[in-house]
């Protein structure tokens, strides 16, 4: 009995550790960013009103509780600034998305159908990149991409251009700072699935008459699918919340959400709008979230 | 040169009588030779199969046969020698326009696919019409009998079924030569032998060439019309499976084919048609000629354990007939009961040991010997072969 009690313990412990993290630092910092969102922004410290003072007894509570009201989402609707700001995100992340699927899956087949000992080395050259800090990794792009920065100087010498591009603060240097930055998050999961995929399936398709493209349409892409999903959705959810990389490298004549949530928290000190916000990207994310969780519950039936 | 076997029992293969077929083969084999790096994996294999074969590569792994049968379908491209098909060579034509298909050893089902529509794969690729694909699915479940499966995934079938899948999508398009690549290895015992007979009926029905790869001798013998035995990348043996079994061409055919007695020994003198062959394990032994001259001094010969006798005396040779017996007097060292046989292990006066094969023909054991036992073992000069050591 006491033996059992022993080991019993750990496995409990166990199993109620996600719960705890998962309360600690998501439905508890989740909560007062939503208390905050409907709150009204106040010249104080803390710059919002009401504030829940839990040791002032009930009644204190009931007026403060009483003083919350949705107008904070009311603007975020009428506002154009916010309304352009989401369906930029969208736009940037779904554009994002479809070229590192584009640049990804050629990237992860070829990993995937090199010998064993290679597919190692590939591995890692993916993954080599993390091991300098991301920042860095785009100041270094600001250094490439700069009026007289390496990018120029080779397409000069190439004379495939007659005089400098203006490649900073464009969409364009946003997008290559993007791809470059999410494209081991695309790679990663579509070399799994295509590396695990059985060769003598598209042997078998061959054999049945299909020639190579076919093999890949009705063979090798429908098998890589849940591959597809979740690199898919490893980079669209966070690119629609992308911050760091539009701040540096694109122009500020029209921001992404992220930006925005930025200059309301920081610049304008309107926490309740930036919370606001926040809780709106959070529902709007919520539909692919929803979505990478219903394909990976039906890979896991097909793993079965 | 005298034949160990009576012609009779050659089997020739199903293509007697179809004259199309008996001027060329359907498939010829051409010193074909293949080599991953340093090793060798197919070395200079020369073969003719004719229409309506069933024929089976038989070789313990790594022996070559896979890679054989892959270059048939066209996943390896040979580093030597020709493939014809019916006179055209197709070593440089890909796989998916060769009118051969290939049942895979894990069954290769697309598990995205229904069972129909794996079925119907390699039809909609030849660009037949609809009609005759719903057309030809449904021959084909029915030929298996999948019936009702149809619309089933293949994670949500029995391993049998699954092999029935397979089965009919390579039958599917009606290839001239079907390849299976050890197509009952992942069935249990019972299931396997049922399939055996029905790959044999289906096959004799269809009248279709089958080429089978498979490491179980059982196997081969029991569904093949002829067996080519691989060893190292090499055709060690191509015969019928009797030919191979009473008859095989080198000691290490005889052992991997079935058990076996052998005894190491030197050529003592000719009489007639019988060899006097003076072995160290069993004393003197007479044996038939075989077939082919043997030149060497040195032989071995070798007697099935089924063709090994026991009694508690000697046997008394026929008056009349030209039968000298070898019988060798020993002990019984061991005794394995399996059913329908025993086998005896007998322990030899002169050395070596025995085994015997005996059939349990009734049911009570008033006949059975048992261990310490003093017996005789005996065989007739025409049950052994003679090999070269």
């Amino acid at each position: 009995m006491s033996s059992r009690r022993i080991f019993a313990r750990p496995a409990r412990f166990a199993a109620i550790t996600p719960y705890v993290w998962m309360v600690l630092f998501f439905l508890v910092p989740f909560a007062f960013v939503l208390k905050i969102s409907l709150s009204q922004t106040a010249i104080a410290q803390p710059p919002y009103d009401p504030v829940f003072d839990l040791t002032a007894g009930w009644e204190t509570l009931k007026t403060a509780l009483a003083a919350l009201s949705i107008d904070n989402f009311r603007l975020l609707i009428s506002d154009d600034i916010y309304v352009f700001a989401y369906v930029r995100s969208l736009t940037v992340a779904v554009t994002a998305t479809a070229l590192l699927l584009l640049i990804g899956y050629p990237i992860a087949y070829g990993m995937a159908r090199l010998p064993k000992s290679w597919q190692a080395v590939a591995m890692v050259l993916v993954i080599v990149p993390f091991w300098t800090s991301f920042l860095i990794r785009i100041y270094a792009w600001i250094n490439i991409l700069q009026h007289d920065g390496l990018l120029n100087q080779i397409l000069l010498t190439l004379h495939l251009v007659s005089q400098p591009v203006v490649w900073l603060s464009t969409d364009s240097a946003m997008y290559i700072g993007i791809v470059y930055s999410y494209l081991p998050f695309m790679i990663l999961p579509l070399y799994a699935t295509l590396a695990k995929m059985e060769p003598a399936l598209e042997e078998a398709a061959g054999d049945l008459g299909a020639p190579p493209w076919q093999v890949f349409w009705l063979v090798t892409f429908p098998l890589s699918l849940p591959g597809v999903g979740a690199g898919v959705l490893l980079c669209f959810i966070p690119i629609v919340g992308e911050f760091v990389i539009p701040d540096l490298l694109a122009g500020s004549n029209s921001l992404m959400i992220g930006q925005t949530l930025w200059l309301e928290f920081f610049t304008n000190k309107d926490w309740p709008v930036a919370s606001a916000a926040a809780i709106v990207l959070l529902v709007v994310l919520l539909a692919p979230l929803l979505l990478y969780e219903r394909l990976q519950k039906r890979q896991l039936e097909q793993g079965r | 040169m005298t034949d160990v076997l009576p012609k009779t029992h050659a089997a020739t293969g199903a293509a007697d009588g179809d004259p199309a077929a008996a001027g060329q083969p359907l498939l010829r084999i051409e010193g074909v030779a293949k080599t991953f790096g340093t090793f060798r994996a197919v070395d200079g294999v020369s073969l003719d199969i004719k229409a309506g074969e069933f024929f089976a590569l038989l070789g313990p792994s790594g022996c070559g046969k896979t890679t054989l049968l892959r270059m048939l379908a066209g996943f390896e491209a040979p580093d030597e020698g020709r493939i014809l098909l019916g006179g055209k060579d197709i070593a440089s034509t890909m796989p998916h326009e060769r009118p051969i298909n290939m049942m895979f050893q894990n069954y290769a089902l697309f598990p995205h696919l229904s069972v129909r529509d794996n079925i119907a794969f390699g039809l909609k690729r030849a660009g037949m019409a609809r009609a005759d694909i719903a057309t030809r699915v449904a021959e084909m479940v029915a030929l298996v009998k999948l019936d009702g499966l149809e619309k089933r995934k293949p994670d949500q079938l029995s391993g049998g079924q699954r092999q029935r899948v397979a089965l009919a999508r390579a039958l599917a398009r009606r290839p001239q030569l079907l390849l299976l690549d050890e197509p009952l290895a992942a069935l249990d015992k019972k299931l396997r032998e049922s399939t055996q007979a029905e790959l044999m009926e289906l096959q004799r029905r269809l009248g279709m060439t089958f080429i089978i790869v498979t490491h179980d001798q059982e196997e081969a013998m029991t569904m093949a019309s002829r067996i080519g035995v691989m060893k190292s990348g090499k055709l060690a043996q191509v015969a019928s499976p009797r030919e191979l079994y009473e008859g095989p061409r080198s000691r290490w055919i005889a052992e991997f084919v079935g058990d076996v007695n052998v005894f190491d020994g030197e050529f003592k003198l000719r009489d007639g048609h019988r060899l006097v062959i003076a072995t160290r394990e069993a004393g003197t032994l007479v044996t038939a000629e075989p077939r082919e001259p043997v030149g060497e001094t040195r032989l071995s010969v070798a007697i099935r354990p089924e063709k090994v006798k026991l009694s508690r005396r000697a046997p008394v040779s026929e008056a009349g007939r030209e039968t000298a017996i070898n019988s060798l007097d020993g002990v019984i060292a061991d005794i394995c009961y399996l059913g329908g046989t025993t086998t005896y292990r007998v322990k030899l006066d002169t050395g070596g040991t025995v085994q015997a094969s005996v059939v349990n023909s009734a049911r009570l054991d008033v006949d059975a010997y048992s261990v310490n036992q003093n017996v005789v073992a005996w065989f007739t000069p025409d049950d052994c072969v003679v090999l070269q050591s």
